[in-house]
């Protein structure tokens, strides 16, 4: 079984996000950057099912240069082959990376279809849960998203979704695709032997051609943060007042 | 008091909490200090600093005297405070060179009496069951290797000073700026209010050079990163159920090290590129994913890093890296912390620059400082006054921190020169010397010749005087042109390069009384003589030694030596009279000096100038203006190599027609340059004559030193009460010199010690004085004239004994010695009269 999983390089930012001046992007000069926890979670999957069902886990990114980083990093976790397509400055947004994406693909099928693919819900930068429905639909193949539960037999993907109150089981036929959701595993961490055989491996890259016609980015912009502030009520026996007037105002007591 | 006030009035204002902020309040208060006000701009008790990612583990042994002694007075206090866990720790070696440096770092552990061993590799693999003992050769195993709590003992400090009402500490506050009137440090302005206060200390680490540029004054050093990552689970760890069960590995050739935390391994690397950071661009709290000094791993550069350490551990290939970080630690351009006041700002202190292992060590010894006046534990090497304005800049600071940075677990030479940031001080001979093929060696930031190629056929000359060091480590960074020069200087006359003297004149009314209330020695002299004397703390112990000419009836001269005009010139400013009726000014780059000594001495300088410099015109001691060639110039009686000569002080830029001038003339009697080797090194030695930082330390008097005159001058004068007790009590110690008996080691080859070898009794006993300090080397080097190689060193008093037997520990082997000298007589030379001819 062949399994694809399609991942971003994001920043990994703290609680406050600063921009560039240009407010294009986010100013990742102290930043590390990843992939989003649904990515993660998406390759884990990638990486238990091929173990079960003794296939092979190809990752996939459209990104700068420096997402080899985030390539490798799946491939110390499990991946066995890793494609880079190398974007230069130019915006991609999720139409245009969607089409590349999928020429990509059909490239790599040249080899044998991929029985699954696996992206996660949405990215953790710009959270547009685009990509992975376009790329499915161009590809022809069914699609759902949100899935925390995978089984495969028979030719047949069984995915679920958690709702609110119940499960839903989705059955879809393979070749398939499916959004991850965080939460279905919890992915492990790169071993030390599994970091450097990662750096050992070879990235394929293949170069992305770039079609205009999707939306384009205007301007980031920061919400207004929500403000909370902290009310000390006081040290020791002091404070029992005031928590007793805290508990009673929001009806505890 | 709610959350959002702070006090308005504070006697000091700690910035930071980290280790040394903690500590430093702890001690304050238990040194009496009240309305103390601690402040930082994070949480408590882990506000985001280099502590709170620290490693936490203090490996004791270390070359340098002070910092070994900081760092076992801080283990002593973590030990007391109840945070510290003994795990021993154990170095490793991979290659025979750094089998010779763990054998050099037994010779250190014996000096500060610290108990250490050389083990095999079966011996660590007993120790260390998981490593793989096959790529090692050996190990240095230190039984007292301990990790410790710092986030815990930090708050055991501040609570310290909690329960002594003395402090109000005030987290997520942030420094605005700081308040500076005429020169003096007044407050602190937060984001919460202005505290005024009468000190404030920068305690601050990576952020430190930020505070001090609020308030107008220099801490240079950078935040650097030191990678580290967490592996595991692994089960041999977890199964201690300890955070540290097993002795700490540091793989030496490999600059990383290996340490349990709890279940998983902390591996480190000082391995990869210098990386480096500006204070300013550090992340806030805010933006800060993990902290703001734990920045993401940039995994590439730690890569080659595992492989070492699966190499020396196969066991962690299966473990997990769960945590890893590009954490922030404080860099400084000598690698020694910067401690006590700014010399740019009265009663603003740095406390900067300080690691775990010396934490609670430093903040004793900045808390002594700043109430005593001085502290226990010399400073020397950590005053922050140390660095001249070159040494404050980013370029410097780069330059030096990246070059160093590599070098953390490297192997130093202790006479090992820097290669970065070169040629920042030229003298005006230096032309002349790069044509003499000089080599040259950094003095204060100048370039001064250490010994001149051109002189090499001077070692045939003296072929049978100059022993050959045939140890590769022994004839590093020396030469035996050395000796050669030396000995030609005793039987013609050299040229010494001296411009690196750092030179203050000080004049206006009332000099003679400042000058007086300065050095101990007698000062007010008649216009034209000149004083060596010692300068000390309120204790009693050296502060320097350097010379103080009266060139006027209001008007001195002060001249030190380059390694401390930076210390030197911060503490007679700070003397000055308040009222500013004294002007001190700092000649140094104004001034060259040349130094001509030999028997011939007199014969060159009488063939270049008419003046009259016969020893009844111009007598040992004194000064008198004169005219060489065509320029006017100072010249002073003096000789620190033994033999007859004059320093020589001329503008800057006269020095190379003065250069010219005497070269020309001397070469009818054999002029040669001579270098630093001889003047610092060889001629001293000889003479017996003391260097600070080396047999003079404030831990020590002039009583012990040999320094004391016989007569105590009726002026006042800083050290003075503590001087007379120390006259009367006697000198706990001694000040030797010492023969080497026999050179010849185990292996047959000669050796040479450098300096901070242990003296040890004939057995190889430790010694140590009534006071607790350990004998040891002060200066090691030939005496070419004496034909021996000579130590100088302290004895305690009754050992002090010439012609008893002693033995240094050079490399973990014995050498026998011999008291040559007991207390301040030449060896070479005793009656001077070569000086005073």
């Amino acid at each position: 079984m062949r399994i694809l999983v399609c991942i971003k390089r994001v920043p990994a930012p703290g609680a406050k996000i600063n921009l560039t001046p240009d407010a294009q992007a986010i100013d990742a000069t102290n930043l590390g950057f990843t992939i989003s926890p649904h990515e993660e979670c998406a390759v884990e999957e990638a990486v238990r099912q091929a173990e079960q069902h003794a296939g092979s886990v190809t990752v996939l990114t459209l990104g700068p240069p420096e997402a080899e980083e985030q390539l490798r990093s799946a491939l110390a976790v499990g991946a066995d082959e890793a494609v880079l397509m190398p974007t230069d400055s130019v915006a991609w947004d999720p139409m245009a990376t969607a089409r590349a994406l999928t020429a990509g693909i059909a490239e790599l099928e040249v080899d044998g279809q991929f029985d699954l693919i696996l992206f996660g819900n949405e990215s953790a930068d710009s959270g547009g849960y685009q990509v992975g429905i376009r790329v499915a639909h161009a590809l022809g193949r069914p699609m759902v998203n949100g899935i925390k539960g995978v089984t495969i037999s028979d030719g047949v993907a069984s995915a679920r979704r958690e709702t609110a109150t119940s499960n839903e089981v989705f059955e879809l036929p393979l070749p398939a695709v499916l959004g991850i959701k965080e939460g279905i595993n919890l992915p492990r961490y790169p071993t030390l032997k599994g970091r450097m055989s990662a750096k050992k491996k070879d990235v394929v890259r293949s170069v992305p051609e770039h079609r205009p016609g999707g939306p384009h980015l205007i301007r980031l912009v920061t919400p207004a943060q929500q403000a909370t502030a902290t009310v000390i009520l006081g040290t020791g026996p002091d404070a029992a007042r005031g928590l007793v007037d805290v508990l009673e105002e929001t009806g505890i007591l | 008091m709610s959350d959002a006030e702070i006090p308005q009035q504070a006697s000091v204002v700690v910035i930071g909490a980290g280790i040394v902020g903690n500590c430093l309040v702890g001690h304050l208060a238990e040194m009496g200090w009240r309305d103390i006000v601690q402040i930082d701009k994070g949480p408590l008790p882990n506000p985001g600093g280099s502590t709170g990612h620290a490693s936490n583990f203090i490996f004791p042994v270390d070359h340098n005297k002070e910092m070994a002694m900081l760092t076992l007075d801080s283990q002593r206090q973590y030990e007391e405070m109840g945070v510290s866990t003994t795990s021993g720790g154990i170095e490793v070696a991979r290659t025979e060179e750094r089998m010779e440096e763990l054998r050099r770092r037994m010779t250190s552990a014996k000096a500060w009496g610290i108990e250490s061993h050389l083990v095999s590799p079966a011996e660590v693999k007993e120790l260390v069951p998981f490593i793989d003992e096959s790529v090692i050769i050996g190990g240095f195993h230190t039984p007292s290797v301990s990790v410790v709590d710092s986030l815990r003992a930090g708050t055991i400090m501040r609570e310290r000073a909690q329960a002594l009402d003395a402090i109000t500490i005030s987290p997520v506050t942030e420094v605005q700026d700081i308040v500076v009137e005429g020169g003096r440090v007044t407050g602190v302005l937060t984001n919460k209010g202005l505290i005024n206060a009468e000190y404030v200390v920068i305690a601050c680490g990576v952020w430190s050079p930020k505070l001090a540029a609020m308030a107008g004054a220099t801490i240079p050093l950078t935040p650097a990163v030191h990678q580290m990552i967490d592996v595991g689970p692994l089960e041999t760890l977890q199964a201690t159920n300890n955070e540290i069960g097993f002795p700490i590995v540091r793989d030496m050739d490999t600059f990383c090290y290996e340490r349990q935390t709890g279940g998983s391994m902390e591996v480190g690397s000082y391995a990869h590129r210098p990386i480096l950071h500006r204070p300013e661009s550090i992340p806030s709290i805010e933006e800060a994913r993990l902290s703001p000094t734990e920045l993401p791993l940039t995994q590439d550069d730690f890569d080659p890093q595992l492989e070492q350490a699966l190499e020396l551990m196969p066991f962690l290939g299966d473990a997990e890296m769960r945590y890893g970080i590009n954490g922030l630690l404080s860099l400084t351009p000598d690698g020694m912390p910067l401690l006590g006041e700014t010399v740019e700002v009265k009663n603003l202190w740095s406390a900067a620059a300080v690691w775990i292992k010396e934490g609670p060590g430093i903040g004793k010894l900045v808390a002594e400082w700043m109430t005593h006046g001085y502290p226990e534990i010399d400073p020397h090497s950590s005053d922050i006054a140390r660095f001249y304005d070159y040494a404050r800049t980013w370029h410097h600071v780069e330059a030096r921190t990246s070059e160093a940075f590599n070098k953390t677990y490297g192997i130093i030479h202790p006479r090992e020169q820097w290669d970065s940031d070169r040629n920042k001080r030229i003298s005006p001979f230096y032309v002349r010397e790069l044509e003499l093929d000089a080599v040259f060696f950094e003095a204060g930031g100048w370039e001064r010749p250490q010994w001149y190629e051109s002189n090499k056929y001077l070692v045939e000359a003296y072929a049978d005087q100059i022993p050959t060091r045939e140890h590769e480590w022994d004839a590093r960074w020396y030469s035996p042109i050395i000796n050669a020069e030396h000995l030609h200087l005793r039987e013609h006359v050299g040229m010494v390069d001296l411009s690196a003297f750092a030179i203050f004149d000080v004049h206006g009314p009332g000099v003679v009384d400042y000058i007086q209330k300065m050095a101990v020695n007698q000062c007010d002299v008649e216009v034209g003589r000149a004083v060596y004397t010692p300068i000390l703390t309120h204790d009693g112990g050296f502060r320097s030694d350097l010379t103080i000419m009266r060139l006027g009836d209001e008007h001195y001269r002060i001249v030190t030596g380059g390694g401390d005009g930076g210390r030197d010139a911060y503490w007679f400013k700070k003397n000055l009279p308040e009222d500013g009726s004294l002007t001190f000014e700092d000649k140094t780059s104004a001034i060259a000096t040349l130094g001509v000594w030999g028997p011939s001495a007199r014969a060159l300088m009488e063939s270049v100038t008419e003046d009259d410099i016969s020893n009844e015109a111009f007598p040992y001691g004194r000064t008198k203006e004169v005219t060489i060639g065509g320029v006017k110039a100072l010249m002073f009686r003096i000789s620190y190599v033994g033999d007859l000569g004059w320093e020589i002080y001329v503008p800057m830029e006269r020095g190379l027609q003065l250069w010219d001038t005497i070269w020309e003339a001397g070469q009818a009697l054999q002029v040669r340059p001579v270098g630093g080797g001889v003047y610092g090194n060889t001629g001293r030695i000889e003479k017996g004559y003391r260097l600070m930082g080396a047999e003079l330390e404030s831990e020590y008097s002039p009583v012990e030193a040999g320094l004391a005159r016989p007569k105590v001058k009726s002026a006042d004068f800083i050290g003075k009460e503590a001087y007379l007790k120390a006259r009367e009590d006697g000198p706990a110690a001694v000040m030797c010199t010492f023969t080497m008996e026999s050179q010849v080691s185990s292996a047959g080859v000669e050796r040479f010690p450098s300096g901070n070898e242990p003296i040890l009794t004939a057995d190889g006993d430790r010694i140590v004085d009534a006071k607790g300090r350990p004998s040891y080397v002060t200066t090691a080097g030939a005496g070419p004239s004496v034909g021996k190689y000579l130590l100088m060193g302290y004895l305690p008093t009754d050992l002090a004994v010439e012609g008893a037997d002693f033995s240094v520990m050079y490399m973990n082997e014995l050498y026998p010695i011999k008291v040559a000298v007991a207390g301040s007589k030449p060896l070479f030379d005793p009656d001077d009269s070569r000086m005073k001819l």
